[in-house]
Parts: structure tokens; C-alpha cells; sequence
């Protein structure tokens, strides 16, 4: 097991490099860089001279060969040091600390929202007898996933905040400002946990036990939630790693909608102005929330599941 | 609205609209920030710029209220002097207060905070007399010796200050000579030096807030201005007090004494849909940026519609003389006579936005109309071109001596009718017997492309309420190359004249000569749209066409 973990952790560091590595080659092989993004402010442009650029690139060392700066970027990265942001000379890990909370926020009531909204769709669908019913709502997950997040949003703010007056259109403050950004960010979730859902609650339906359970006179219903339920989540748990990707992605266009603060729009905001140092430290943020994500999943399924084992397979 | 116009126009952008809906919506993150960085290009609008949007007669001020005001974006920086967007020049324009004003009608310069200021003969030397009783928050009082702190400490500015630094361009001194009376002192002639001390980029800074780094300066500063800075959160929002006891406002505006509300809460909110909806459902007072899209639902919900053409540099082609082929005069004419200003106007853009009759736009002070140059007549363009030898190929382009009539023109999406406009001037190109390729350019490379000339053609303007951007957009240090000394003297007689009648003269000299050479084909006068409630009156439009809040009330019902 310890063995295991450690292969694990060896394995993360691995796809963190590849992610840092990737990201940067990607990023200096854009044109333009941030001196001149910041330059252009404005547009209100041509007076900055060449030469004024230069002096500019090299007081933030953009003026260094590309492997140096790697090696100066990854060396900083390794202890800790993500950079400064080119736009606001703040650290970048303070960049990022500042404006966690609110996506953290979002992204468990989104949970929240995906969890009840696909559960219950799943649950219905696979224990009604109404034929109808099932099929219209084994309909809806494929719809929600198709449906741009963004117009999502945008209707649901036509509707609740503009027409209605309900909750707010924009901005940070408290729990009624979360409600439609949350169900924006959830809604294409739950639909993929209910289609999961719904597909291992079908399999789990037919096995043996619930005729025997049955025949020892358990409701339906009871068998459905108390032992079909608990053996169809295990596959829905393996789906973590995804919504946590999901979430983050999600994020950049919910939090740009209801104009909230968060890990999105200040993705928006670095990747506009080609702030670097800032954009390399969010993707190495993603990678990390996804492989915690996955390893935290894979380390919980022997204990949900005491049939999984784990190590050999990896070993 | 011309009822005859405006059918037409909604159809248009609803084609384009529906055309482009998935990527346009998606990439929205990014063009409204975009669109905040470059609405700098905004400026003061169609109205002339007074106080602006005052739809029929209203009562007197209501005092009291907080106004809400929704930005598209956010440079990451408080700092007058080093801001360079609209969107993030709003809120940091109203925490200080300038040595002059500009009447964004005249463009006369009127007192604020200086009282009256004298300038030498060759426009190197300026001395302003201060106002008394000007304090900071914390009771400082506003003297010489800050103002030159300040004016000292801005030409160490990072790039962040880009704006500044060219407003203070040759600066040597500021000399005290008493608590209110200074002279500041150039290297070279700077006659744009008096305008430039009336724009938010000179604004005065509270004496500890000029010892703070950039960075630091960008989180919070001071200034004597009519609102004092309450909370500042990058992307998110900026709140601001009304400043007790402030009675300096400047001659230009209605109010010189205490705002009539009682603070402003400045919103980030990205999508323009949503401002727009946020007005309308009555959750801000004041929007930027609006969307022409957003134009008649804001319209058909009462909404003032404020604009303002920005002055400065149109929207135009600037085309680089190194190119051989912009060496034919007969070329540049050519491009000018192929293309037509009314029909892209009309296209793409609201109903305020004039086609450009100069190379300045028509808000700048000492614009002159030469649109007898900019007339749109293709038949005469190939006329002109003939006449220089070039003839029209089997492809319906023209060649000369085998090179052929082609060229790209680069342009930045900063702004969401550049595109519409872009293929319009294409299409209106090549009928005319051109081959024109377009290369959109990463708006982070814009700065770049532009300081090294590295184009053919470039789509682009700049905001500058002063006859001296004729200098920076057309002078020797142009980016489009220009090598003209006859045009160089007539710029460098600008920039040392400080008498303002003899100074438009040479600024109309200066027009005639950059239009009748099509160094720069100017197409429109970009505009900049601001909204408001029907309940909310006074937002004042600045020279530059950024905002003044000092004149805003509200009405109590709507408080």
C-alpha cells in the first residue's frame, strides 16, 4: 500500500513537470508577450519605443534565452515560487490564494446542485414502471450536455434575475448570488452523474441479490435505495476526477457570466494579457486539483468497495 | 433614432449576429476585456460632451444614494497614472483632481486646480498658481511641493504609466517657488504639456501615496478628488465615498462642491448582455461599453443613451511608407477614393459614430472637415490609378510592370466592430481592383507590431483629446514611417506653440497635409456609448470622453 502511494505520488510529479513543461513551450511560442500586452494598454499605443519594450523585457527577464528562463521558472516553481505577475507585481500563488475561496464556494454548491439534480434523475428513471417517464427522463442528461454553459447562464439570468428579480445578475456577495452561477456550473455535471448513474443502477437491478431480496419481502422501493443505490455508486465515484476538471473548466465561463471573482476569470484575465506567469500558475493549479482528485478517488474505492484492491495492477 | 435607419441596421446586426452566435458568445470573455482595454480609444461623444444624457427637463438634484456603475473590465491597477483603459479610467479618474480641465465643447482649458498658469514663448516652461485650501482626506494640503513630487516621481513610471510618461516626454524640473506657485521646466518645446495636465494621467496624488512603488500604487492610492477610495478587488469591484467638504471642483463641471451621492460602487461585469440586462432590470445606474447589439433593447426600456466620439486618431488604415508599393501616391489615393464610409458606418456601427472628415476625429480641438479628400468614388480610383500606369489584369486586379495591386491589412479584435468593418473594406477593395488579404493580430502583440512598423496596412486609432497626437500619430516617430519634412516642420512648429489660435492654425495646416497625402486613410470616428437609468442625471463625459460623476444624482425614488 505504501509502495503503492508513493508510485502514485512519483507518478503526479511526473504528469505536474509534464504540465509545467507543456504549458510553458506553449505559452513563449505565442506571439507577443506581456511587456507589450501591458504596452498596448489601452491601445492608446506608439509612444512606447522599441527600444523602452527592451529595457522593459529585460527587467522582467523576458529578454533570456527560452531554456534559461525554463530553468530559472521550474528552479523558482520547485520551491514553492510560482513568479509575479507581470500585470499587478503580485505573487502568483497570492494571485491565486486570493480568489480560491470564491471558486472553492462555487464549486460545492455546484456538487451540491449536480448531485440532487442527477441523482434524482437516475433514481426516477430506473424505478418507475412508467415507460414514458423513464425514457423522457434518460432524455434529459444528453440534452443538458450539449447545452452551451454560457447560454445557460445567460437565460438563466433573463429569466430569475432580469424578468423575475430574484437573485442577483452579478458579483460575490452571499448565498443568493451563488444560486444561478452554482446550478449553471452543476447542471452539465448532473447530467453526467445521472447518466452514469442510471446506467450502473440499471446493471446493478438485475443481479441476483435483489430478486433475493425481494423474495425475502423488502419493498421495492427500500431495495432500490438501500442496496441497488449503494452498489451503483462505486462506478459514479470513479467519475470524480472528471467533475473536478469539469468544475475548474466550468468556472472560466460561469465566473465571466455572473461577473464573479475566482480561479476563472482571473484565468480569463492572465491569458488576455498574456500574463504568464499567472496562466502557468493556474494550469499547474489544475493539474493539481485533478491528480489530488484522482488519487483521493482511487485511494477511497478499496474502502467504499472492499473488493477493489489496489497495487498489483499499478506495481 | 432616424426611424429610416434603424430597421435597416437591426437587421444587419442581427444576420451577423446570428451568423457568428457560438464562437462570438464564447470568445466574449476575452473581447470584453479586450473592448475595455481599447474603448481608451473612447473618448468624449456625440453630444458634444457636456453633461451628458439629460433626456427632458428634470428638477433640481436630489442628494443622497450610492450610483452603481457597471465596467466591462479591469486593468489591475487604481492609479490615474498609470491606467490606460475606460473601463479602469472611470473609477480612477474620480479620486483626483487635475491642474486644469478641458471643456470638452471647446476644448478651451479651464481652471481646477490651478488658477491660472503662464507659458513662455517657445512652450518649455509653464508656471501654475495653485488654488488655496485644496487638503487631502487626511487634511494635507494640495501644494507646489506635492504637485512636484508627483510630476518628479511619474517620469520613473514602468510601462504600466505608458500614457504619463508621453504626457511629461522632455521633462527636466519643477521649481517651487512658493506653497502655491511652480514651474515646470522642458528639455524641448511641449505645447501639449497644458492639455495633457488636464487628463486623469496627471492627476494629483496624495504626497505618501507618489512614495509607494507602482505595484503598491496600483492596490490603493490617495488624491484630493471628489471621491475617496473605500475598497478596491481586482476584476470584482471598487467602491468610493463621497469626500467631505470638497469645494474645488473643477469650472467645467455644474457641481464644484460635494457630490450629490454618497458614494459609487464601480461592478466588473464582463458580458455585455449582462450590463445591459443589469440596467435595465434596475440593478446598476450607469453602464460602459454597451454592445450595438444591446443598443435598441437599452432604447425600448427608457435607458439614456449617452455617447461620445472619442477625439484623437480615427479608426483608420495606416499604411507603411517603407512599403514600395504606399510610395505611389497614386496607390494611397486610390485605397482612400475605393472605399466607402457611409455604407461601413451604417453596417457596423450605432447610429452615433460619424464617418471620419479628417485625421483627426471631429471631437478633437482644432479638427478641420477635409472631406472633399475623403470622398468614396471608385470610378475615379481606377482613373487615378491608370493614370499612374497600372492596368487591370485578367483577374480583375490591377498590375504594373508584372507586380500586382495586393497587400494585407493587420488588424486587432479590440473592438467588436473591427471585424464586420474589416470585411467590408475588403469587399470594397477588391471590387475596386485591389487583392487585399486581412491578418487578424493577437491583441497582445498589437504594441509590438505597431512600435516596430512590422505591417503592411494597420487598423487602428488612439484617444487623445490635443491637436498634438497629429505629432505622435503622423510625426517622425510615426509607426506608418512617414518621411516627410515639409509635414515635420509644420509638426514641430505645433509642439512650440502655446498661443491656442496660432496653434489651430497649424494644426489645420498639419490635417491638410497628412490627408492630401493619404498617408493614413481615416475611415470612422469611433464612439463611445455609455447607459444610464432614466432616474440617474448628470454623468458628465470628459474631453477624452471618460466620465465626471461629480454632477450625478439620482432621483429619491430611486435611490
Amino acid at each position: 500500500m505504501v509502495r503503492y502511494i508513493g508510485m502514485r505520488l512519483l507518478l503526479a510529479v511526473g504528469v505536474l513537470w509534464a504540465a509545467y513543461t507543456v504549458t510553458f513551450v506553449i505559452l513563449f511560442m505565442v506571439p507577443g508577450d506581456p511587456i507589450s500586452a501591458m504596452a498596448a494598454g489601452g491601445m492608446d499605443s506608439g509612444t512606447v519605443s522599441p527600444e523602452q519594450l527592451d529595457a522593459m523585457r529585460a527587467e522582467y527577464g523576458f529578454d533570456q534565452p527560452l531554456p534559461v528562463q525554463y530553468g530559472q521558472y521550474l528552479f523558482a516553481a520547485l520551491q514553492g515560487d510560482l513568479g509575479t505577475s507581470v500585470q499587478t507585481g503580485q505573487p502568483v500563488t497570492t494571485a491565486i490564494g486570493q480568489v480560491l475561496w470564491p471558486t472553492v464556494e462555487l464549486s460545492i454548491a455546484a456538487l451540491v446542485v449536480a448531485v440532487i439534480f442527477g441523482g434524482a434523475i437516475a433514481l426516477i428513471a430506473t424505478y418507475t414502471n412508467l415507460r414514458w417517464l423513464r425514457e423522457t427522463l434518460l432524455a434529459i442528461p444528453p440534452l443538458a450536455i450539449s447545452l452551451p454553459t454560457f447560454w445557460i447562464g445567460l437565460l438563466l439570468i433573463q429569466w430569475f434575475s432580469f424578468s423575475w428579480n430574484i437573485f442577483p445578475a452579478m458579483g460575490n456577495d452571499g448565498f443568493s448570488a451563488l444560486v444561478l452561477p452554482a446550478i449553471t456550473l452543476g447542471l452539465p455535471i448532473s447530467a453526467l452523474v445521472a447518466q452514469v448513474l442510471a446506467k450502473s443502477l440499471q446493471e446493478a437491478a438485475i443481479d441476483p441479490y435483489v430478486t433475493t431480496a425481494r423474495a425475502k419481502g423488502i419493498s421495492r422501493i427500500r431495495v432500490h435505495l438501500g442496496h441497488v443505490l449503494r452498489n451503483a455508486t462505486l462506478p459514479s465515484l470513479t467519475m470524480v476526477g472528471l467533475i473536478a476538471g469539469n468544475l475548474l473548466a466550468g468556472s472560466v465561463i460561469v465566473e465571466t457570466v455572473f461577473s464573479r471573482q475566482g480561479v476563472g476569470q482571473l484565468t480569463v484575465q492572465s491569458v488576455t494579457m498574456q500574463d504568464l506567469p499567472v496562466v502557468q500558475g493556474v494550469v499547474v493549479f489544475g493539474a493539481v486539483v485533478f491528480i489530488a482528485a484522482n488519487l483521493i478517488v482511487d485511494l477511497l474505492l478499496p474502502v467504499a468497495d472492499p473488493r477493489v484492491t489496489v497495487g498489483r495492477s499499478y506495481a | 433614432m432616424l426611424p429610416g435607419l434603424a430597421p435597416k441596421r437591426k437587421t444587419q446586426l442581427m444576420t451577423d449576429h446570428t451568423s457568428r452566435f457560438p464562437s462570438s458568445r464564447l470568445r466574449i470573455p476575452t473581447a470584453g476585456l479586450l473592448i475595455g482595454s481599447l474603448s481608451l480609444v473612447a473618448a468624449c461623444g456625440g453630444n458634444g460632451g457636456g453633461a451628458a444624457g439629460n433626456g427632458g427637463p428634470v428638477g433640481d438634484p436630489e442628494p443622497g444614494g450610492t450610483l452603481s456603475f457597471a465596467v466591462g473590465s479591469d486593468d489591475g491597477c487604481i492609479d490615474p497614472q498609470q491606467t490606460g483603459s475606460n473601463d479602469s479610467i472611470y473609477p480612477s479618474r474620480q479620486l483626483v483632481d487635475s491642474l486644469t480641465d478641458q471643456d470638452p465643447e471647446t476644448g478651451e482649458i479651464a481652471p481646477w486646480l490651478a488658477e491660472e498658469w503662464e507659458i513662455n514663448d517657445d512652450a518649455t516652461e509653464y508656471t501654475f498658481t495653485l488654488r488655496e485650501g485644496v487638503t487631502f482626506a487626511d487634511g494635507t494640503p494640495l501644494d507646489a511641493e506635492v504637485v512636484a513630487a508627483n510630476l518628479d516621481r511619474a517620469t520613473e513610471l514602468g510601462s504600466r504609466g505608458h500614457i504619463t510618461l508621453s504626457y511629461i516626454e522632455g521633462y527636466e524640473e519643477t521649481e517651487v517657488i512658493d506653497d502655491q506657485t511652480f514651474t515646470v521646466r522642458f528639455e524641448e518645446p511641449s505645447a501639449q504639456f497644458l492639455q495633457a495636465t488636464s487628463t486623469h494621467a496627471l492627476g494629483i496624488l496624495h504626497p505618501d501615496s507618489v512614495e509607494l512603488s507602482d505595484d503598491e500604487r496600483c492596490e490603493s492610492v490617495e488624491g484630493s478628488g471628489p471621491f475617496v477610495l473605500e475598497s478596491y478587488t481586482p476584476d470584482s469591484s471598487i467602491t468610493m465615498t463621497a469626500r467631505e467638504g470638497y469645494d474645488w471642483g473643477s469650472e467645467v463641471w455644474d457641481n464644484q462642491g460635494e457630490p450629490y451621492v454618497d458614494g459609487i460602487e464601480f461592478t466588473i461585469v464582463p458580458e455585455s448582455g449582462v450590463r445591459a440586462g443589469s440596467l435595465q432590470s434596475g440593478q446598476v445606474d450607469v453602464i460602459g461599453n454597451i454592445a450595438p447589439q444591446d443598443l435598441p433593447q437599452l432604447e425600448s426600456a427608457n435607458a439614456q443613451i449617452l455617447p461620445r466620439t472619442n477625439p484623437g486618431m480615427p479608426f483608420g488604415l495606416g499604411l507603411n511608407q517603407e512599403e514600395e508599393l504606399f510610395q505611389d501616391e497614386a496607390v494611397r489615393e486610390a485605397i482612400s477614393l475605393g472605399i466607402d464610409r457611409e455604407e461601413i458606418v451604417n453596417t457596423a456601427y450605432t447610429e452615433d459614430t460619424p464617418a471620419s472628415t479628417s485625421v483627426v476625429a471631429s471631437t478633437t480641438p482644432d479638427h478641420v472637415d477635409l472631406s472633399e479628400y475623403l470622398q468614396h468614388d471608385p470610378d475615379a480610383a481606377r482613373e487615378v490609378l491608370e493614370d499612374a500606369g497600372w492596368e487591370l489584369g485578367d483577374d480583375e486586379v490591377y498590375e504594373r510592370d508584372g507586380e500586382r495591386l495586393e497587400f494585407t491589412i493587420l488588424w486587432f479584435d479590440n473592438a467588436p466592430t473591427n471585424a464586420p468593418t474589416l470585411e467590408l473594406i475588403q469587399q470594397q477593395l477588391n471590387s475596386t481592383g485591389f487583392d487585399v488579404s486581412l491578418e487578424e493580430g493577437q491583441v497582445a502583440e498589437f504594441g509590438t507590431r505597431v512600435a516596430e512598423s512590422s505591417f503592411d496596412i494597420i487598423w487602428r486609432n488612439a484617444t487623445r483629446a490635443d491637436a498634438d497626437i497629429l505629432r505622435t500619430s503622423y510625426g517622425p516617430s510615426s509607426p506608418y514611417l512617414i518621411e516627410d519634412e515639409e509635414l515635420f516642420e509644420t509638426l514641430r512648429e505645433l509642439s512650440a506653440e502655446p498661443d491656442p489660435d496660432a496653434r489651430a492654425e497649424i494644426a489645420a495646416e498639419a490635417q491638410e497635409q497628412v490627408v492630401s497625402q493619404y498617408y493614413t486613410v481615416p475611415v470612422v470616428d469611433l464612439t463611445t456609448t455609455l447607459a444610464s437609468r432614466a432616474e440617474v442625471h448628470g454623468v458628465r463625459f470628459d474631453s477624452g470622453s471618460r466620465v465626471y460623476l461629480n454632477d450625478v444624482w439620482i432621483e429619491e425614488s430611486a435611490q
